[in-house]
């Protein structure tokens, strides 16, 4: 083992560019293809949910009478004229319905994380935090909301309050989001907790505070910034679960309210036409598996990238 | 250990309790009635039926009515299905509903795991892509996309199982694999990232180097230990193959009781609701109860500390 007595040529440190944390991690997203797949996919879908209403053919509502009565009152298979994706049977065009529907997605996807964030840091940081009693309190009502079946509590909310105006707002859908982050946060609110009783414990937090800073600061600039990165993923992979949860509700006709339709709902309306007209459900579920497939592939490169314990492997 | 499920058990009840009063609460804040029908029922009939039914006494007396009854076990009236107690529905429904989920849970664990350990034993070889094709597959297909493309397949097209009922065995098949498919995607993650993660072991380096078979160390030493963490993600799949079994229910005309559930609350079927709920929640919460238990009892690190 000579090699090792011998002198160092250049300074260790010079082997690798040092990095930051987040450098680290994206330069790790980067080499991951189906992370990156995802990537692409969900920017797509960020489009198409932004610009859709623009560059949408029609209006998700307009009905192409005519060409539906000349067809004998059915549905326009894909590639008719003027139709690219088709329509239903009441002349709306497939493809504008399916770009609105992107935008409920989208809208699904950031609303409910909001949700999420605004409940479970907060409770999560607070338990984490204080400790001993309110910590107990709050884990036991985490544990409550485990209990609770989700999709049921999420169904009851809906119908409880669709006549009243926070059931209106949004054709009906702001509900529903709002019903999906209250059965959601618990993930995240467990996940902050644990990140802040280990951080605590650690020497920096106990320099910053010999030195005096503050609680809040403490949270602030240092427990929250450092136990943020699983929080992150448990945020991504939030995203598919949202819009799943958005699509089945839709699909059993809560939620959004006519004419506008999600997907999921555009799936239970074209299910009447499978036999002759597959496409009308073809195409809804082609556009919820691939966002699915997406938020799930970049929370997953998230998690490989973010995950200290990989650094250095590979 | 005794001790602690003892505290567990006990835990359960002021969970349903909370549940149950956020349920009743929830119902009764709703606007609209059990009677509201197209026909406008006269107000000395309406009054006549609260009365019956205890719906004019104060919420708090009614929510202590229920819950009395309830300790009995009497679930109450129906308000949709008159000539039945919600008793004698949940009883028409709950073996089917309850069947159902066993049979789909066993599938996704059946398939799942093997799947799982073979795609993390052939690592970036061909199982390894199966595995992974499978599982993106069904973690993007909803459960209903899923049932409609089963029922084309071999309904419509190969005409191998009926589209809907509950008649015998080939009426299961089907349902079954619905309901399943989304959990063996997630079994199958699940396990492939905890087998690639026990791999690099330094026990598994060891056990090689001393000369144990391939096979011996696979299955003495990786999947038995590779298996710990997937037991935690079981509970909760279970739970939601009992609770999440409507949209199956509802799709291919099975008799449980979940397809109960959503008319229920459109009709403000108060005794069905509330019967289910608590049901679902104390289900949800003995699974729960359960895995914590079996993730103590065979992981021997957790049960000495």
């Amino acid at each position: 083992m000579a090699s090792q007595t011998r002198a160092l040529e250049a300074p260790v440190t010079a082997a690798r560019p040092s990095a930051s944390l987040w450098s680290d991690a994206f330069s790790r997203l980067r080499r991951n293809k189906l992370a990156m797949v995802g990537l692409g996919l969900v920017i797509l879908l960020l489009l198409a949910a932004i610009v859709g209403p623009f560059i949408a053919p029609y209006p998700y509502d307009q009905q192409d009478i005519k060409a539906v009565l000349a067809n004998g009152g059915e549905p326009l298979p894909p590639r008719s004229e003027g139709h690219v994706l088709g329509t239903d049977s009441l002349g709306r065009d497939l493809l504008s319905r399916l770009l609105d529907g992107a935008r409920i997605s989208v809208t699904v996807a950031l609303v409910v994380q909001i949700v999420v964030l605004l409940i479970g840091v907060p409770v999560g940081a607070i338990a984490g935090w204080f400790a001993g009693r309110a910590d107990n309190i709050l884990m036991r009502i985490t544990d409550i909301m485990y209990a609770f079946p989700d999709l049921l509590f999420i169904i009851i909310l809906s119908v409880t309050f669709r006549e009243t105006p926070i059931g209106q707002a949004m054709d009906g859908l702001l509900l529903v989001f709002v019903a999906i982050g209250l059965t959601s946060w618990v993930t995240v609110a467990r996940l902050v907790r644990g990140q802040l009783l280990s951080l605590k414990e650690t020497e920096f937090v106990e320099a910053a505070r010999a030195v005096g800073v503050s609680d809040r600061n403490i949270v602030t600039r240092h427990l929250l910034p450092n136990g943020i990165s699983p929080v992150i993923v448990a945020v991504t992979l939030g995203i598919p679960a949202a819009i799943l949860a958005e699509a089945t509700l839709a699909y059993i006709g809560i939620g959004v309210q006519a004419p506008r339709a999600s997907w999921g709902s555009l799936v239970a309306d074209g299910y009447k036409y499978i036999r002759s007209y597959p496409h009308l459900v073809f195409f809804p579920a082609l556009f919820i598996a691939l966002a699915l497939a997406s938020f799930t592939f970049l929370g997953d490169g998230l998690r490989d990238a973010l995950d200290p314990k990989l650094k250095g492997k590979q | 250990m005794i001790s602690y499920i003892g505290r567990r058990v006990l835990w359960i009840l002021p969970v349903l309790f909370v549940v149950s009063v956020l349920t009743f609460a929830l119902m009764h804040a709703a606007p609209g009635g059990p009677w509201d029908r197209e026909k406008k029922v006269p107000a000395a009939t309406l009054a006549a039926l609260n009365a019956k039914y205890g719906l004019d006494e104060p919420i708090y007396i009614q929510y202590v009515n229920w819950a009395t009854k309830m300790l009995v076990l009497d679930l109450g009236p129906s308000f949709k299905y008159r000539d039945r107690t919600v008793n004698e529905i949940v009883a028409s429904g709950i073996w089917t509903t309850v069947q159902l989920g066993i049979m789909a849970f066993t599938l996704a664990v059946v398939i799942g795991i093997p799947l799982g350990v073979l795609g993390a034993l052939g690592h970036n070889k061909w199982p390894d892509y199966l595995t992974t094709s499978i599982s993106i597959i069904g973690i993007a297909t909803p459960t209903f996309v899923l049932a409609i493309m089963l029922v084309i397949i071999f309904s419509l097209w190969l005409g191998w199982f009926p589209t809907g009922g509950w008649k015998g065995p080939e009426y299961w098949v089907l349902p079954t694999i619905a309901l399943a498919g989304f959990s063996i995607a997630q079994i199958a993650r699940y396990t492939r990232a905890s087998m690639l993660e026990v791999t690099r072991k330094d026990y598994i380096r060891t056990a090689l180097s001393k000369g144990v078979g391939n096979r011996a160390v696979v299955r003495r030493h990786m999947i038995r230990n590779a298996l710990i963490p997937v037991v935690t993600i079981l509970g909760p799949i279970l739970a939601f193959m009992v609770t999440g079994s409507f949209i199956i229910e509802t799709f291919f005309s099975v008799p449980g009781i979940g397809r109960y559930y959503v008319t229920a609350i459109e009709q403000r079927d108060y005794g069905v609701i509330m019967a289910m709920t608590v049901l679902y929640a104390a289900v949800v919460a003995v699974l729960n109860l359960v895995v914590d238990v079996l993730y103590a009892y065979i992981d021997p690190r957790i049960r000495v500390s």
